[in-house]
């Protein structure tokens, strides 16, 4: 047991241990949601702020409920809605919330490192929930718990992140997560959009699909992120379907328990036949389920007891 | 040098968990309705060992299950986030006598907190309280309706409770910085 810290900024500087405690909290706030009353009075009194300044809706309600189900009052944020649109900086926007007594600020920013920022400066707890293409460490934990909680195991497993990772905040706090608790872990995808350069945090990378879904364990599918690529990073949509969307030809080559994920929303006919995407190997709507136990276990640690803060690097 | 001493040995516990499961016995006369719940995580072992001398006296199984108090207790700033063990309840508490079972009764703070957790679960007709050991310095309006003993302590002191479960001797001391 093991956690210490008043911010959830990233997995890159969380050790395995830390993980491991969130993991193991998520498990019983998953106990709660499976009560016939699913609240618990633990952040009773706490107020939670949902700072949005990118659209999102799985993320931002799941917080929102976690927050619900503890007891916290909740307050949302979104960008089209505020004073940013007026001209006001960041910081200004995070002191005035804390100047309400935020407890807790869960941020969503497209620029990399903003929640790092705000956590330097703010006495409230700072919870990254995506910095642009850097890091969605709850998604990385709620895809570790599911990885964990269906294979009973993340150590040597094989776990292949297939689709665009350059621009994905998902798969970098995947490989940290699973690399730092014995996963292998292979990327593939179109060579623009999976550099070599990855290798250098602790994977495989290979271009042929074939060979990354061959002996994989867990299939976790990212989206193609539209909006954040500034060219044009492979000819078609089309085109891409074809050579790494999976569907059940490319399924018939994995392996009989291969696990399907995908962190949502997902382009049915892109990047998975609609006909895998509800198969019974595919456990999506779980990882929302255990989405909702990992942000009440977050939520829960960094308001327990302050240890020595971490403001990360 | 931290002074220890002992107040209960591995037979004087067995006695004291006899006398209270006889007397749970005998203040409900309808044992069938009679569930042990133990407090994580002092509680869970002591519930179960009560669990089997009340079906040794009554003759018939006693349900017993476990509760984390963890999610309920007003101090979570207070102190680093602890670690969350299983809650359990095995059966349907409402309309039941719930015997909630805890190794050391101090502020009376953890059984508030049971009482809220459990609430969750249902509405039992009836809640007592068993202790292995009240220490006294209660902090809110809780009594316990079975003790195994009694010990005045001061506040600084520590009262430890080891079980053969966790793979120790039985043994309560008092600890004194």
């Amino acid at each position: 047991m093991s956690w210490n810290r008043k911010h959830l900024l990233d997995i890159e500087s969380l050790s395995p241990g830390e993980i491991v405690t969130v993991l193991d909290t998520a498990k019983a706030f998953k106990a709660v949601g499976e009560r016939a009353i699913k609240k618990v009075p633990a952040l009773r009194g706490k107020t939670v702020v949902n700072l949005f300044i990118e659209p999102s809706t799985r993320t931002r309600i799941s917080f929102e409920l976690a927050a619900m189900r503890l007891t916290a009052d909740v307050i949302n944020f979104s960008a089209e809605a505020s004073s940013l649109k007026k001209g006001e900086t960041l910081k200004d926007t995070a002191r005035n919330l804390e100047a309400m007594n935020a407890d807790v600020i869960i941020i969503r920013h497209s620029a990399a490192g903003a929640p790092h920022f705000l956590a330097r400066f703010l006495g409230a707890s700072v919870v990254n929930a995506g910095d642009g293409a850097h890091e969605h460490p709850t998604q990385a934990l709620l895809d570790t718990f599911t990885i964990r909680e269906k294979k009973g195991r993340i150590e040597g497993l094989k776990v292949t992140i297939l689709g665009d990772i350059l621009y994905s905040r998902v798969a970098r706090s995947n490989i940290w997560a699973l690399t730092k608790l014995g996963a292998r872990v292979t990327l593939c995808g179109p060579p623009t959009l999976v550099p070599q350069v990855f290798k250098e945090l602790g994977c495989e990378v290979t271009w042929d699909v074939n060979e990354a879904i061959r002996d994989a364990d867990v299939i976790n599918l990212l989206r193609i992120q539209h909006e954040r690529q500034r060219r044009t990073t492979f000819p078609s949509l089309g085109e891409y379907t074809s050579l790494f969307g999976l569907n059940r030809a490319r399924m018939a080559q994995a392996k009989d328990d291969v696990m399907i994920m995908h962190p949502g929303p997902i382009n049915r006919g892109v990047e998975i036949d609609s006909e895998i995407a509800d198969c019974g190997r595919s456990v999506i709507l779980e990882q929302v389920t255990n989405g909702l136990a990992v942000r009440m276990a977050v939520l829960f640690l960094i308001n327990g007891g302050k240890g020595p803060q971490e403001v990360g690097n | 040098m931290p002074e220890s001493h002992v107040l209960l040995t591995a037979v004087a516990i067995e006695r004291a968990l006899a006398r209270i499961a006889h007397e749970i016995a005998e203040r409900n006369d309808n044992p069938p309705a009679v569930v042990l719940i133990g407090v994580q995580t002092g509680g869970v072992h002591l519930a179960r060992r009560l669990s089997n001398l009340l079906e040794k006296i009554s003759g018939h199984a006693v349900p017993v299950g476990s509760l984390d108090v963890s999610m309920h207790r007003d101090d979570l700033d207070g102190r680093p986030a602890p670690e969350i063990r299983p809650t359990s309840i095995p059966v349907d508490i409402t309309g039941t006598t719930v015997v909630l079972v805890d190794d050391v009764l101090f502020s009376g703070r953890t059984t508030r907190a049971a009482l809220d957790a459990m609430n969750d679960f249902g509405r039992p007709a009836r809640v007592q309280l068993a202790v292995l050991v009240d220490r006294g310095h209660r902090e809110l309006p809780i009594k316990a309706d079975f003790v195994g003993k009694n010990v005045p302590t001061r506040r600084g002191e520590h009262i430890n409770v080891r079980l053969r479960e966790d793979g120790n001797e039985d043994q309560v001391c008092l600890e004194r910085p």
